[in-house]
């Protein structure tokens, strides 16, 4: 049993689009095929901010995090990774992991360290951020959902 | 006059009156309920007073951060507003010191009223004097979010504010034109699925008594409430109206919102804008990692501080206003019937409304999940002493292990968007007609979609 002409075109498009939208979820990004490499990062904490603040590896790199406070206690973990160092004032502290999540990560710091103590964040990246390559993906897609259901 | 019934009312098509339901609708019509949420969130805010003044320096280990900034307004913005549209205007604690003085008893009004009841000045209404206010709380955020002493006396301030003003002017002035919050609650309630509104607006016009104008806390006339913005969603109308002749609806999401409005008003479009600018600047400053920028905020006073202070009244008040205006300049350039300048800024100004709740809901995502341990620990330890009440103190709660943080702001944002697009053509459609919509919508299309673009760079980025 078909549908009616005028369902289809109805329908047709929002078919589309729902395709485009799980392609743009599922298709792999490019990625430059690399062997996996040793980075070792020394962070410096001091209120309210890690220095460097932005860490970039790729993906089944090993990293070390050399974690260093510059005033009093802070700590460092980082979400999606099950991770935690905390380093004493001029004390530094070694964490060591392997990269296998990609995508950005915020490192948050884990001991009160003052007034603005819950948004002392950095970030780890791992090879592309895909999440927001895709999210930017479905925002223009969206649009053009957007403006069909405008015009319906 | 009886409220069991409700069996044979009639409501508009897409809506379905909740006072029909049996077991809601004594929940409904009895004052009761609501009175006894108001003095439960009364009790708190009192205790959360103290415990700001009182309780632990550190913000992360007093109750009073943790349930204003992070459990009460991850409620706001999660589930009060999208949901439920100004419900949580309808126990909030703030005017009730006032309104009881006003009303001369806790439950009902007796004779002992007290007040002034003064009119509010035709120069300060709108939403001119809550962008302000917001604004200020804007600046000192840093402070503010963080200092359990300083958030106390914010509170302390505003609930005297409207005690005074209770007193002095007539209604719930604070609420209407004063109340920082009651602002952006009262513009975002324009999307909730929740509405009250009168079921036959004929039933209204025989009635010579308009009981319902009368008692309504807010000053609001059921059958005059073209949106939801002003109402305060207090349900009194409902039940004093002698003819069962008002519902509480559910709606589809939007529903205030599409339609050409006529307003030359721009209050509602400035604090539109202002919320869009607000959650880009909080989402740099808290989620960023920007150090640099956390502490200017955090320096009141300081050179940097003053540059943060500029950049963020710039942001706010020149550079998306400007952005939006130029957007709207090319809408109406671009079409056949052009409207004037004033009221084409307020009429577009809806499609913002969406990108602006969603873009909020997206930055309090970034920080509720994460901090989630927080609530557990300060209800365990309430000020800050090294106790362990409830032997939470010291819990740490993994509310997004699988790190679903990142992926919901996206999914946030997204909506905002495809609902903001939409607005945008569904209004350019009733300006000039299908065939040149998309001309005329293309602007604010292009503003909503690099706007979506830089909240996703700073929020997942």
């Amino acid at each position: 049993m078909s549908l009616p002409a005028s369902k289809r075109s109805r329908y047709l498009p929002w078919l589309v689009i729902s395709l485009a939208g799980i392609l743009i979820l599922i298709l792999p990004l490019p990625v430059q095929a690399r062997d996996s490499t040793g980075h070792t990062f020394k962070v410096e904490a001091r209120r309210f901010a890690y220095s460097p603040s932005i860490l970039k590896v790729h993906p089944g790199d090993q990293v070390t995090i050399e974690l260093t406070s510059q005033d009093v206690v802070h700590g460092l973990v980082v979400d999606g990774y099950d991770l935690e160092a905390q380093a004493e004032p001029g004390q530094t502290t070694r964490l060591t992991f392997t990269a296998d999540r990609a995508g950005t990560f915020r490192l948050r710091c884990s001991v009160t360290c003052g007034s603005m103590h819950p948004f002392m964040i950095g970030k780890l990246q791992v090879g592309n951020n895909d999440l927001l390559w895709r999210g930017a993906g479905l925002a223009l897609l969206l649009v053009l959902a957007g403006v069909w259901k405008g015009y319906q | 006059m009886t409220h069991a019934a409700g069996g044979d009312r009639e409501t508009g098509k897409d809506r379905f009156d909740l006072a029909r339901l049996p077991w809601l609708r004594p929940l409904i019509y009895s004052r009761w309920p609501l009175f006894i949420a108001r003095s439960v969130t009364l009790a708190g805010f009192v205790f959360t007073i103290l415990v700001g003044l009182f309780g632990s320096p550190v913000g992360s280990h007093n109750f009073a951060i943790i349930f204003v900034w992070i459990a009460w307004w991850t409620a706001l913005k999660l589930f009060f507003i999208p949901l439920g549209g100004r419900s949580w205007c309808s126990v909030c604690p703030l005017p009730m010191p006032g309104e009881w003085l006003g009303q001369g008893g806790l439950v009902s009004k007796t004779r002992k009223r007290l007040g002034l009841r003064l009119r509010w000045p035709r120069r300060l209404r709108g939403y001119w004097l809550q962008v302000g206010l917001f604004l200020v709380i804007g600046l000192f955020s840093a402070v503010t979010l963080t200092d359990p002493r300083v958030t106390a006396w914010i509170l302390l301030s505003l609930i005297l504010l409207a005690i005074l003003l209770s007193l002095v002017y007539e209604r719930r002035a604070f609420c209407t034109y004063l109340c920082p919050i009651g602002g952006f609650t009262g513009i975002y309630a324009q999307i909730a699925p929740v509405e009250v509104r009168v079921v036959n607006t004929a039933i209204c016009a025989a009635h010579a008594e308009k009981t319902c104008y009368l008692e309504c806390p807010w000053g609001v006339y059921p059958v005059a409430l073209r949106d939801s913005s002003q109402c305060g969603l207090c349900l009194e109308c409902l039940r004093v109206c002698p003819q069962d002749n008002i519902a509480l609806n559910l709606r589809p999401f939007n529903s205030d919102l599409g339609a050409a409005r006529r307003t030359q008003r721009l209050d509602e479009a400035f604090l539109a804008l202002v919320m869009l600018g607000s959650a880009l600047a909080f989402g740099a400053v808290f989620i960023g990692p920007w150090g640099i920028l956390k502490n200017a905020a955090l320096a009141i006073g300081s050179l940097p501080w003053l540059g943060y202070a500029a950049a963020f009244l710039t942001l706010n008040m020149a550079f998306l206003p400007a952005a939006f205006a130029l957007a709207v300049w090319l809408a109406e350039k671009g079409s056949l019937r052009t409207a004037p300048f004033r009221r084409a800024l307020a009429n577009w100004s809806q499609a913002l409304l969406p990108l602006g709740l969603f873009s909020w809901i997206a930055f309090t995502v970034s920080f509720a999940l994460p901090k989630f341990s927080y609530i557990t620990n300060a209800l365990s330890d309430p000020l800050g002493q090294g106790w362990s009440l409830l032997g939470s103190a010291q819990v740490v709660v993994n509310a997004d292990k699988f790190n679903l943080a990142p992926i919901l702001q996206v999914a946030a944002l997204l909506v905002g968007l495809y609902w903001s697009v939409n607005l945008a053509v569904n209004l350019a459609k009733t300006e000039t007609g299908a065939p040149l919509a998309l001309r005329k919508a293309a602007p604010l299309v292009a503003f909503s979609l690099l706007y979506t673009l830089l909240m996703l760079g700073l929020l997942v980025g």
